[in-house]
C-alpha cells in the first residue's frame, strides 16, 4: 500500500485514501479510459508477435460485420453467452459465487439431447417445449446441488460448482464413448446430430435463440426490479441477516435462486445443442460459462449492460477466428484480449471509490478533492 | 506386487503438479487471499518453462523461468487484489482465462514457425528430467523404484512443501504470515508490513505454481507441447487446499492420493472393475467434491482456514 | 530498530524514571500542535492540541465523531496526519507506521481488539516484534515475569478465541508492555467490561502511572472520567475545546464542554396505568450452535406502557433472547405467549404480522436491520414488501413513507434513494426505529439503539421510546449505558450467562446493585432467603 523509503521520517512515498462518490458520468469516463488503455497493452502484445495492431483490429471488427454472414454468426456466438451471463447474474446478485454455469450448461444439454435423440418423432413444437424443459430444469438441478449443500453444511460454492463442472463434463463423455454413441459412425466417439425434426428452428437466418436470450434480458431485468422475489434477492445479497430479521427465508431464497440461475444457464446449454450445433459434444460450453462470469461482473449485473458487454465480446470471438485464418494467430488471441482488458478495468474499479496521495502533491491534491 | 509398485511410482509422478500448485495456493491462501488463478498461472509456467527450455536445452533455466512466469502472473494478480483491492474471485478467473490463453497462443504461434510442425524438448533436457538414477540406492529392490527412481520434480516438490511447513509453523516470518491472513487489521497494528508480507507470500505462491506449470508441459506429453496441457489440474489443486487443511505437511499426502486416482484407470483391468474410462477421470472432482461437502459437514476440529479469506484489507477503512 | 528490543520491557522504568529526573516533572511525554486530518469532505481533527506528562492519566472526553478515535489512530501511526506536529520526550518525529509507534513507546489499545483469534496469547503478544522466534517456554517466562509487575494475569498457552472479555483485554496490555511502551493509549476500554472489571482495570492503570507510564484513556463515560483521570481534554466536532483538571470538575461542567451548551441529563419517565401483560416469556431455553445454552430456562414478561431494560455484558443472552423471540432462532423448550398464544414455531413474517417489532443494532450498526447499499425507500420495504397482491413489488407507499420520516425524525439525506450507508451514524438509527415504530408494533423490542450516537441523538431516540410507551406499547429496551437503563426502564432486568439474575423496579436500585447482579449475585434468590428468614 505505502513505501517507505529510506529514512523513518520521511512520509510514504504514496498513500490511498477514501473518495467521495463520483457521478456516473466520471465513472463511465474512467471506464472508457481502462479500455482504451488496455486496447493500447493489447496492440503492445500484437506488435510483440510481429503483426500491425491497427490491422488486426480491424480485421476482428471487419470480420464481424463484413457481410451478414459474418453478423449471423457473431450473433449465433452471442446467444449462449448473453443466456448464460443472465443466469450467473442472478446467483451474484445473492453474492452466490456460482462459478459452475459451465457446468449447468452442459448439463441442461445434456438433459435436453436426451429428448432430441430418443424422441425425435413427437410433434416438433411439443419436443421442442420439451427439450427447453428438459435444458432448464437439467441445468436447475445442477445448480440446485450446490445451493442444498451450501445451505445445509454451508459447504463453499466457488470451489464445489467448479468441480461439478468436470463431473458435468465427463458424463457428457461416457454418454458419448458408451450409451449415446452414433451407431453410424463405425465406433469413433461421438454422439449422432440431431433429426431435423429435434433442432431449433431458424428466425431471419439465425436460430431463434436470439429472440429467446433479448425476451430474457427484459425479463431478467425486469424481474431483479420490480419483483418481491428480485428485492429478495438483493436483500440476501447484501446481508444475510438482514434478511432473516425481515423474516425472509434465507434458505428457500438461495435454493430458488440458485435453481433458476442453473436454469437459465441450462437453457443456453439447450439453445447452444439443438441450435447452433445440433449435436451435443464435450464442447458444448466451451468456457462459456466461465467467459460469463465475466461478462456480468463487466456489466455490474445489469441485464442491458450484459446484453452490450456479451455482444462486444462476441464481435471479439468472432473477429479472431478470421484473424486465425487470414493471419494464422490463434483464436485463443481472444482470450488473452480479454484478460488484457479485465485486467484493466478491474484496476480502474479502484480509482473510482479511492485515489492516491502523493507526498509533494497532498496538499494540492487536498485541494481539489 | 510389481503392478503395485508400478502404480504407487505412477500416482507419485501423476500427483507431483498438484503438489507444486496445492503447496503455492497454500502460501498465497495463508495471505488472506483466494487466488482462482492457479490454473492460468500454472499454464503460463507451463508455457513459459518449456519455450526457454526448447531454446536453450538448459533443464535448470527452464525451471527458473517458470518460476519466474509464475511469480509475475502472480504479481498480477497482487497488484490488482492487494494494491487495487479488486474482487479477488473475478480477478483469479480472469487470470485463469488469460493464462490458458496466452499459454495456448504462445505454443501455436511458436509451433507454426517450426518446420516440423510439432514442438518437442530437445535430448538434454528430456535427460535431464528423467528419473534420477542414485548408484546403490536406485537399484535397490522395491525400495530402489518407489523412492529412488522419480524425475527431480517429485524431490523439488517434496522439499518446498517441507520447507514451506516448516516456514509456516517454525518462524516468525510465518507467524506473520498466519496472522495477516486471520486478522490483517491486528497484524497491521502490531507492526507487520501487511502489504508487503501479501506481496511477498503470493509471489512466492505464484513461483511454485509456475514449476509446477511445467511439470504438466515438459513431462505428462513425454516433452512435446500440447495445448491446454495443464487441463484442470489447477483446479484441482485449489480443491486440495481444503483437502490438506492449509498444512504444506498433508498437501503431499494429498496430492499422491489424488495423483493416485488420476492414474487408477490405467492399473485396473476392465474385467476387474467394469467402469468406463469417463468414470475414472471423473473420479479426481468427485472425490474432491465429496472432500468439500464433508469437511464442511464436520465444523469440529480446528480448522485452518484464514478467517479473512477473500477479504481485501484497507487500513482506513471506517 | 535494535535487534533486542524483546530486552526493553525490563528496561523501560528506568528510562522513564531517568528522564523525570533529568527533566523534571514538566515534561510531556506527547505533545500535539494543531494536528488536522481530513477523510474526504470530512474534516475529522482540526487543529487539536493535546499533551500528556509522564506519570499522569489524562483522559481524552468527547461524543461520537467528535475525532477521538482518530487523534489515537495517528499517535499509533495508523492514520497520518494532513498537517500538525508531534513531539514525543520534547522531540518532533513522524509516526508513519505502528512500528514507528512502537519504537517511540507508544501503545494502542483498540476499542475493538485487534487479536488474532486462532492464535494462542503468546503468539499474539509476540506478534510484530524482531528477532528470531524463541522457544515457547523462553516467551512464556517473560511474559509472565511482566504481567507480575503490574499484576496482571494471564494464561500464556489459551488460544484467543477461548478467552473472555477481560482477558483478552489483559492480552491488549501485555502486548503493548511487552513491546515496552511507556505510553498507553486505550480507547474505550470499559465499553466491555462489568462495574467490577472496570474497577480492577482502573487499578492496573494506577499501578502503570506509578511506574512512570503516561496514560491516555478515550472514553465518553463521566463516571469513569472523574474516577480515573488527573486531567480531561475534551474534544467537539473534531476541535479540541478545553483541557481541565479533573479535580476541579463535575459531570454537568464536563458535559457541558463535551456538547457545547447546557444540558439537561435527566430522562423523562412517564408513568402509565393499567399496564396488563402482553408478552409472557415461559421457561425459555435456548442452545447456541455449539450445544451450549445461550438462553437458560428464562421466564418474565413484558407489559403494556413500560419500558422493560434488559443490563449485562456483552454476550449474555441477549440476542438469543431477541432472535428466539422473533422466531429466528429456535428455543429447545418453553413458550413466549403473544395475548396467550404461543409465538414459538412460528416464522418470522408471521410473528412480524402480529405486531411485535425486533430491531437490533449490531457492532457495525448496518448489518441487521437495513440494506447498506439500499436507498430509504428499499428500507422501508424491508419488513412489508410481501404485503400486496402479486409477485411485483409496490415502492409508491414506501416513497411516502420514507418522505414522511425524513420530515417527522429531521433525519438530514440527500434524498429518498442515497443508499443508507452513505448517511450519518444518528440519521441510520432513525430511520431504523422510525421503520419498526411506523408498522405500529404492540411490542417494540430495541437493542442498543443509541450505539454510537452523540447526546442529541440519544436523546431523541428515548423520546421516540416514551412515546411509543404513551401509545400502550410494550418496550424492552436492551441498552449498554447503565446510568440510562436506570433512568428511561420502568423495570430493568438482568442477564447473566443466559440466566435472569433480576428484575428490579428501575426507581428503587442502584448502579451498583446492578453491577453485582450483572456478574451473576442472583438477587431474586436473596430476596427468597430474606423472605424466608
Amino acid at each position: 500500500m505505502s513505501k517507505t523509503t529510506d529514512n523513518r521520517q520521511t512520509e510514504p512515498f504514496a498513500r490511498i485514501v477514501k473518495r467521495a462518490e463520483l457521478p456516473a458520468g466520471k465513472i463511465i469516463l474512467l471506464r472508457l479510459w481502462a479500455v482504451l488503455l488496455s486496447l493500447i497493452a493489447g496492440g503492445v502484445f500484437i506488435a510483440c508477435v510481429g503483426q500491425n495492431p491497427f490491422i488486426i483490429y480491424g480485421t476482428i471488427i471487419s470480420g464481424a460485420f463484413r457481410s451478414v454472414m459474418a453478423f449471423q454468426g457473431t450473433v449465433k456466438v452471442m446467444i449462449p453467452l448473453l443466456i448464460s451471463s443472465l443466469g450467473v447474474t442472478l446467483a451474484f446478485k445473492m453474492k452466490f459465487w456460482n462459478i459452475g454455469a459451465e457446468g449447468q450448461i452442459i448439463f441442461g444439454a445434456t438433459c435436453a439431447t436426451f429428448f432430441a435423440l430418443f424422441f425425435s418423432g413427437i410433434n416438433h413444437v411439443l419436443l421442442v417445449i420439451i427439450m427447453f424443459l428438459a435444458g432448464f430444469i437439467g441445468g436447475g438441478l445442477w445448480g440446485l446441488l450446490p445451493a442444498i449443500f451450501k445451505v445445509k453444511y454451508d459447504t463453499n460454492e466457488t470451489l464445489f460448482t467448479l468441480m461439478l463442472n468436470y463431473i458435468a463434463l465427463h458424463i457428457v463423455s461416457y454418454l458419448r464413448d458408451g450409451p449415446w454413441m452414433d451407431p453410424s459412425s463405425q465406433g469413433f466417439p461421438k454422439i449422432a446430430r440431431f433429426d431435423k425434426n429435434a433442432s431449433l428452428d431458424k428466425l431471419f437466418g439465425i436460430q431463434f435463440g436470439w429472440l429467446i436470450a433479448l425476451v430474457l434480458v427484459v425479463l431478467i431485468f425486469v424481474y431483479i426490479k420490480y419483483t418481491k422475489q428480485g428485492y429478495e434477492i438483493s436483500v440476501v445479497g447484501e446481508s444475510q441477516d438482514t434478511a432473516r430479521y425481515a423474516g425472509m427465508n434465507v434458505k428457500m431464497i438461495v435454493l430458488r435462486t440458485m435453481f433458476l440461475s442453473g436454469g437459465i444457464c441450462g437453457m443456453a446449454g439447450m439453445i447452444q445443442a439443438t441450435g447452433s450445433d445440433i449435436t451435443l459434444t464435450t464442447s458444448v460450453a466451451g468456457g462459456v460459462g466461465f467467459t460469463a462470469i465475466i461478462v456480468a461482473w463487466l456489466a455490474q449485473l445489469n441485464p442491458f449492460a450484459i446484453l452490450l458487454v456479451s455482444f462486444l465480446f462476441s464481435v471479439l470471438e468472432k473477429g479472431s477466428s478470421v484473424v486465425q485464418s487470414n493471419f494464422g494467430l490463434s483464436t485463443d488471441c481472444a482470450d488473452v484480449l480479454q484478460g488484457i482488458i479485465l485486467f484493466f478495468i478491474l484496476g480502474c474499479e479502484f480509482f473510482i471509490r479511492y485515489r492516491f496521495l502523493f507526498r509533494k502533491g497532498t496538499h494540492k491534491a487536498e485541494k481539489e478533492g | 506386487m510389481e503392478i503395485l509398485i508400478k502404480f504407487l511410482v505412477a500416482a507419485v509422478g501423476a500427483g507431483t503438479p498438484l503438489l507444486f500448485g496445492t503447496v503455492g495456493e497454500i502460501l498465497t491462501e495463508k495471505t488472506g487471499h483466494l487466488n482462482l488463478g492457479v490454473e492460468g498461472m500454472m499454464s503460463i509456467g507451463a508455457c513459459v518453462g518449456f519455450m526457454v527450455g526448447y531454446y536453450t536445452d538448459n533443464f535448470a533455466l527452464a525451471i527458473l523461468a517458470s518460476a519466474a512466469a509464475g511469480a509475475f502472473s502472480a504479481l498480477i494478480y497482487a497488484v490488482l487484489t492487494v494494491t487495487f483491492m479488486a474482487n479477488q474471485n473475478v480477478t483469479g478467473l480472469t487470470l485463469t482465462i488469460f493464462g490458458i490463453g496466452f499459454a495456448n497462443f504462445i505454443g501455436i504461434f511458436i509451433l507454426n514457425k517450426t518446420p516440423e510442425g510439432t514442438l518437442k524438448l530437445p535430448e538434454n533436457i528430456t535427460a535431464a528430467m528423467r528419473g534420477i538414477s542414485i548408484s546403490g540406492l536406485s537399484e535397490l529392490p522395491v525400495v530402489g523404484e518407489l523412492l529412488f527412481s522419480y524425475s527431480p520434480f517429485v524431490y523439488i516438490g517434496i522439499i518446498i512443501a517441507c520447507i514451506s511447513a516448516w516456514y509456516l509453523n517454525h518462524t516468525k516470518a510465518g507467524l506473520n504470515l498466519k496472522a495477516v491472513g486471520e486478522n490483517p487489521g491486528a497484524a497491521d497494528a502490531a507492526g507487520i508490513k501487511v502489504t508487503s508480507v501479501k506481496y511477498r507470500n503470493i509471489i512466492l505462491g505464484g513461483a511454485i505454481c509456475g514449476i509446477g506449470g511445467v511439470y504438466c508441459s515438459m513431462i505428462i506429453n513425454g516433452g512435446v507441447w500440447i495445448s491446454n496441457n495443464v487441463g484442470g489440474l489447477g483446479w484441482i489443486a485449489v480443491a486440495l487446499v481444503i483437502f490438506a487443511n492449509w498444512q504444506p505437511a498433508y498437501a503431499i499426502l494429498g496430492s499422491f492420493v489424488f495423483g493416485a486416482l488420476r492414474v487408477l484407470k490405467y492399473y485396473i483391468p476392465q474385467s476387474v472393475l467394469p467402469f468406463p474410462i469417463a468414470f475414472y477421470d471423473m473420479l479426481p472432482f468427485l472425490i474432491t467434491a465429496l472432500v468439500l461437502v464433508i469437511s464442511s459437514m464436520r465444523k469440529s476440529g480446528r480448522i485452518n482456514l484464514p478467517a479473512a479469506l477473500g477479504l481485501n484489507y484497507f487500513r482506513e477503512e471506517r | 530498530m535494535g535487534g533486542h528490543e524483546y530486552d526493553r520491557p525490563f528496561l523501560y522504568f528506568e528510562r522513564a524514571g531517568n528522564i523525570m529526573a533529568e527533566q523534571g516533572k514538566n515534561l510531556y511525554a506527547i505533545e500535539c500542535k494543531k494536528i488536522t486530518k481530513t477523510f474526504g469532505q470530512v474534516v475529522a481533527n482540526d487543529e487539536i492540541d493535546l499533551n500528556v506528562r509522564y506519570g499522569e492519566i489524562l483522559a481524552l472526553l468527547g461524543e461520537n465523531g467528535s475525532g477521538k478515535t482518530t487523534l489515537m489512530n495517528m499517535l499509533s501511526g495508523i492514520y497520518h496526519p494532513d498537517s500538525g506536529q508531534i513531539f514525543i520526550g520534547g522531540k518532533e518525529v513522524k509516526i508513519n507506521s505502528p512500528v514507528d509507534a512502537m519504537n517511540l513507546g507508544i501503545g494502542m489499545i483498540h476499542q475493538h481488539f485487534k487479536l488474532v483469534e486462532a492464535f494462542p496469547a503468546m503468539d499474539n503478544i509476540i506478534l510484530g516484534t524482531q528477532g528470531k522466534k524463541e522457544k515457547n517456554k523462553v516467551t512464556s517466562e517473560k511474559i509472565k515475569a511482566i504481567s507480575q509487575t503490574y499484576g496482571l494475569e494471564i494464561e500464556p498457552e489459551k488460544y484467543v478465541c477461548e478467552m473472555s472479555v477481560s482477558e483478552k483485554q489483559t492480552v491488549e496490555i501485555l502486548k503493548v508492555l511487552y513491546k515496552g511502551a511507556e505510553i498507553l493509549i486505550l480507547d474505550e476500554p470499559t465499553a466491555v467490561l462489568t462495574p467490577q472489571e472496570t474497577e480492577r482495570l482502573f487499578q492496573i492503570l494506577r499501578k502503570m502511572k506509578e511506574k512512570g507510564c503516561a496514560i491516555i484513556i478515550i472514553t465518553h463515560k463521566l463516571q469513569e472520567v472523574l474516577a480515573i483521570s488527573d486531567r480531561v481534554t475534551i474534544l467537539r466536532k473534531g476541535k479540541s475545546i478545553d483541557t481541565v483538571e479533573t479535580s476541579s470538575c463535575d459531570a454537568q461542567k464536563l458535559t457541558e464542554l463535551m456538547v457545547g451548551r447546557p444540558v439537561s441529563l435527566e430522562i423523562e419517565r412517564p408513568i402509565m396505568e393499567n399496564r396488563e401483560t402482553i408478552l409472557k416469556v415461559v421457561d425459555l431455553t435456548v442452545n447456541k450452535s455449539d450445544g451450549s445454552k445461550a438462553i437458560d430456562d428464562i421466564s418474565f414478561d413484558i407489559r403494556k406502557g413500560e419500558i422493560l431494560g434488559v443490563a449485562g455484558v456483552a454476550g449474555s443472552g441477549q440476542k438469543e433472547l431477541c432472535e428466539a423471540i422473533a422466531g429466528l432462532l429456535p428455543a429447545s423448550k418453553g413458550a413466549v405467549l403473544f395475548n396467550k398464544e404461543n409465538l414459538l414455531g412460528k416464522t418470522p413474517s408471521e410473528i412480524i404480522e402480529k405486531g411485535v417489532s425486533m430491531s437490533f443494532v449490531p457492532e457495525d450498526r448496518l448489518g441487521m436491520g437495513l440494506v447498506a447499499s439500499m436507498g430509504m425507500t428499499d428500507n422501508m420495504l424491508l419488513k412489508s414488501y410481501q404485503k400486496g397482491k402479486g409477485p411485483f413489488i409496490s415502492r409508491k407507499p414506501a416513497r411516502e413513507l420514507a418522505d414522511s420520516l425524513i420530515k417527522k425524525l429531521g433525519i438530514v439525506t440527500p434524498g429518498t434513494e442515497t443508499p443508507v450507508r452513505l448517511l450519518s451514524g444518528g440519521n441510520v438509527q432513525k430511520v431504523l426505529l422510525g421503520r419498526e415504530i411506523e408498522s405500529s408494533p404492540s411490542v417494540l423490542i430495541t437493542a442498543y439503539p443509541v450505539r454510537g450516537l452523540d447526546i442529541n441523538s440519544s436523546y431523541t431516540v428515548y423520546d421516540l421510546l416514551n412515546e411509543q410507551k404513551k401509545k400502550n406499547v410494550a418496550v424492552m429496551y436492551i441498552g449498554e449505558d447503565l446510568d440510562v437503563l436506570l433512568e428511561l426502564s420502568d423495570r430493568i432486568m438482568v442477564l447473566c450467562h443466559g440466566k435472569i439474575t433480576g428484575i428490579v423496579d428501575a426507581a428503587k436500585t442502584t448502579k451498583e446493585e446492578i453491577g453485582m447482579m450483572m456478574t451473576g449475585e442472583n438477587r431474586s434468590e436473596d430476596k427468597e432467603k430474606e423472605a424466608q428468614a
